[in-house]
């Protein structure tokens, strides 16, 4: 060993925090950049329009929504119990809150999905049947970033799937906490993204 | 405990090296060296096409009445028709021309190729933080290759809206006949974001965590700064940019309108998330190569680098510069003057850390042991040919006169001043210099130092005179300037440009042979044929899978050229150790 003095000195790695920890928080910041250009652009073309802006009221079922919403937001609470659960070795608790955390976002989806049906085939905009992408800067917008953000709540529940299946092979423990823990990064992030959205697109 | 651990699981990479099939050996590699390699190859192939489409387009510019292009039977007949380069198809050349170099070129060779290789190898590392997404990485910039090579054959052809896409030119097939061309170039976009984004994730956090011990911040060679920086702002670019190409393939595919005003989008907003992306791309393109060249210089001249900490300030505020800085590609655009005022302003200040650099790498040289090798001379040629390209910047970074040269040939000139005399000379020595470290073997010498000579003489003789056909009044994108008054008398200096530019893309010919005949008989290269100091150097030629034997230990700055504590040679390795041991000489 050339090196044996140095043998048993702590090596400088960087920081104090595991490498997926910041590869996701890196990853983040790009996906924040992302929203910020769809966000940033909805913004310059809502107060650009020459058009006064439909109510979303009008056009959108906030209330189903906002039901939604408390659904996501439920899930990060669960996400956070399955991470509460896997540090502290609780396998039945990991696999309730993963699971838990799963079939909300999952649920999430659904009413999505059900409100772009009913938008698409039902709903009237400006006298013509169907409130499609093509219905004015209106439209475009709307389904641009919720569908972005429906994408993205898609992959998590992907994601939170295998974890749980993982988890019922006893994959996660006490000594095993980080890809619960990276999950819920990306999770909280994609829940914060939907509180933004839901309050410039559905409440004002 | 970390370098035990390390240790451990690199020594189980070097041993499933023998158990690897070829596919996954060479194919679907995690290995950032082979990764890097593969981006080299795709790389340089690319940068083929870029220049065969720039030949087509001088062949225009040159002879636009002459038709008889050389050739031009091979193309269909909706490219060329009986000799004659159409219309529709220039536009194309142009646009693909722009796109191809800069995306599929150009940035994935200073990041694809360099922060691959480099980035383990001189921190200290045995992989990438992340392998199998940096093998995504390269694998999608695969489809994004296929897709806009076969753009070409659509009906309609290639997208022709220019690089910049600007909408609603990019946005109505009706405008230029482009239909199915551009959304294809437009998802190869989407495709390149992802590639960029996912390298980014794995270089900024293999930068911040994966440091071999003793490698402090401060240690770092000004490469791993420079791609560092650039990863940054990759990450925070390019997301940009994709969100605003699926907003332009919506509106072409399923009936938005966000950049048609018809439909009450502004097309403005095209310009302006284009460029929020398009200039810290800009910078995306020049940073790593002035990394490359204040290491070859140092190495080159024998003598640490001028000034080591204002070049990491100077990388770090150009970089916080280039996002604020947007505006000034578009003064001409209809936006607020004031707002045009401000983006001046803010440009200016990007001409002091330039100037910085600039001096420091004269520092550098300044009083030197020059080695004029191959590596050496382009280092040298990208200091000059940046401070002109640096120079005519600050001219249309100022609005009157920017708004006088606006799309004219002068931004040409000025663009490849800094794109190819500056990111590809920077590449090229780049090439000379890590190639014995990538391959085992030297680059020849002669050969690359003719090289150097034919791409520095022929590249001026195409670039320089397109300033003063700029100032003249050549419009950028001009089909056939004969027809204008006022470009009456420009037609001899078009064609010289041409034959230069015929016998630069000639010159790149000299470096593909040399670069393919070193493989089998360069001479064999050592461990360190530089006599260098960073830590791929201290490693064999080329290095094993997992890199190391042993992580390696840094106890001294990067360059550490010319000590004058170290008696028997000129240079002091990072990972040397010092004589004397003390706990914490190398720790902090």
């Amino acid at each position: 060993m050339a090196h044996a003095a140095t043998a048993g000195r702590v090596p400088e790695r960087g920081l104090d925090v595991y490498t997926q920890k910041v590869g996701m928080w890196v990853f983040l910041c790009s996906e924040v950049m992302f929203f910020a250009g769809l966000i940033g652009s909805y913004v310059v073309l809502r107060f650009g329009a020459a058009d006064t802006w439909a109510v979303p009221n009008e056009v959108l079922n906030v209330p189903i929504t906002a039901f939604n919403t408390f659904l996501l937001i439920c899930s990060s609470v669960t996400m956070v119990k399955a991470f509460a659960a896997a540090q502290a070795g609780d396998q039945r608790g990991i696999k309730v809150y993963l699971l838990g955390t799963t079939l909300l976002g999952a649920t999430f989806l659904g009413v999505q999905v059900y409100e772009y049906v009913e938008l698409v085939l039902h709903q009237s905009w400006q006298g013509s049947h169907g409130f499609t992408p093509a219905a004015g800067l209106y439209g475009a917008t709307f389904f641009t970033m919720t569908g972005f953000h429906g994408f993205h709540v898609l992959l998590g529940v992907i994601c939170l799937a295998w974890a749980t299946i993982r988890a019922w092979r006893g994959h996660w423990g006490a000594d095993n906490t980080h890809g619960i823990e990276v999950l819920g990064l990306y999770w909280h992030f994609v829940d914060l993204v939907w509180i933004i959205l839901f309050t410039i697109v559905y409440l004002i | 405990m970390a370098t035990i651990v390390a240790e451990a699981t690199g020594q189980a990479i070097l041993h499933e090296e023998h158990e690897q099939s070829f596919l996954r050996k060479y194919i679907f590699s995690t290995d950032h060296k082979v990764i890097a390699i593969q981006f080299l190859i795709y790389t340089l192939f690319f940068l083929m096409i870029g220049g065969l489409l720039a030949m087509l387009m001088r062949y225009q510019i040159a002879w636009p009445a002459r038709g008889e292009l050389p050739l031009g039977g091979i193309f269909p007949e909706s490219m060329v028709a009986s000799g004659y380069i159409l219309p529709e198809f220039y536009n194309a050349l142009v646009t693909m021309h722009g796109s191809v170099m800069v995306f599929l070129a150009i940035m994935p060779m200073l990041v694809g190729v360099w922060a691959n290789y480099l980035i383990p190898l001189q921190l200290g590392t045995h992989d990438m933080a992340f392998p199998r997404l940096n093998m995504l990485s390269f694998w999608a910039m695969v489809p994004a290759g296929i897709l806009t090579l076969a753009s070409f054959f659509v009906v309609g052809g290639a997208a022709g809206a220019g690089w910049t896409l600007y909408a609603p030119l990019s946005a109505r097939p009706d405008l230029t006949g482009v239909g199915l061309g551009q959304i294809l170039w437009l998802v190869a976009l989407v495709f390149i974001g992802l590639s960029s984004i996912l390298g980014s994730v794995n270089y900024i956090t293999t930068t911040i965590n994966m440091r071999a011990p003793g490698m402090t911040w401060m240690r770092m060679p000004l490469t791993i700064w420079s791609l560092f920086i650039t990863a940054i702002l990759a990450l925070l670019a390019m997301p940009v940019l994709s969100a605003a190409g699926i907003m332009l393939i919506f509106d072409q595919t399923i009936g938005t309108s966000f950049f048609l005003p018809e439909g009450g989008g502004q097309p403005l907003l095209w310009q302006h998330l284009f460029w929020f992306f398009g200039h810290p791309e800009v910078y995306i393109l020049i940073l790593p190569a002035m990394g490359f060249t204040s290491e070859i210089l140092s190495v080159g001249s024998r003598k640490p680098v001028f000034g080591y900490k204002a070049m990491v300030l100077a990388l770090v505020s150009i970089a916080f510069l280039g996002f604020i800085v947007w505006g000034h590609h578009m003064f001409q655009s209809g936006m607020n003057p004031m707002l045009g005022l401000t983006f001046t302003v803010s440009t200016l200040f990007i001409a002091v850390p330039s100037a910085i650099k600039t001096f420091n790498w004269m520092g550098t040289m300044w009083r030197g042991n020059l080695q004029l090798h191959s590596a050496m001379l382009f280092a040298i040629g990208f200091v000059a040919m940046f401070a002109i390209g640096g120079l005519s910047g600050v001219f249309m970074a100022s609005t009157p006169v920017d708004i006088y040269i606006h799309d004219t040939y002068f931004i040409v000139a000025h663009i490849h001043y800094v794109l190819f005399g500056g990111s590809l000379f920077a590449l090229f020595g780049a090439i000379y210099f890590w190639y014995p470290k990538m391959f085992g073997r030297m680059m020849n010498e002669t050969m690359g130092k003719i090289h150097f000579w034919l791409t520095f003489v022929f590249f001026n003789l195409v670039f320089f005179p397109m300033h003063g056909v700029g100032m003249v009044g050549m419009m950028r994108r001009i089909y056939d300037s004969t027809g204008y008054a006022h470009l009456q008398g420009i037609e001899d200096t078009n064609a010289i440009i041409t034959w230069a530019a015929f016998g630069l893309f000639a010159s790149g010919f000299l470096f593909a042979f040399n670069f393919f005949w070193s493989l089998k008989k360069g001479r064999k290269a050592g461990a360190n044929p530089w006599n260098a100091t960073t830590l791929e150097w201290q490693t064999p030629s080329p290095p094993k899978h997992g890199n190391w034997e042993e992580v390696p230990v840094v106890y001294h700055g990067p360059h550490e050229y010319s000590h004058p504590d170290v008696e028997d040679k000129d240079w002091l390795a990072q990972n040397e150790r010092p004589d004397v041991v003390s706990p914490a000489a190398g720790s902090h």
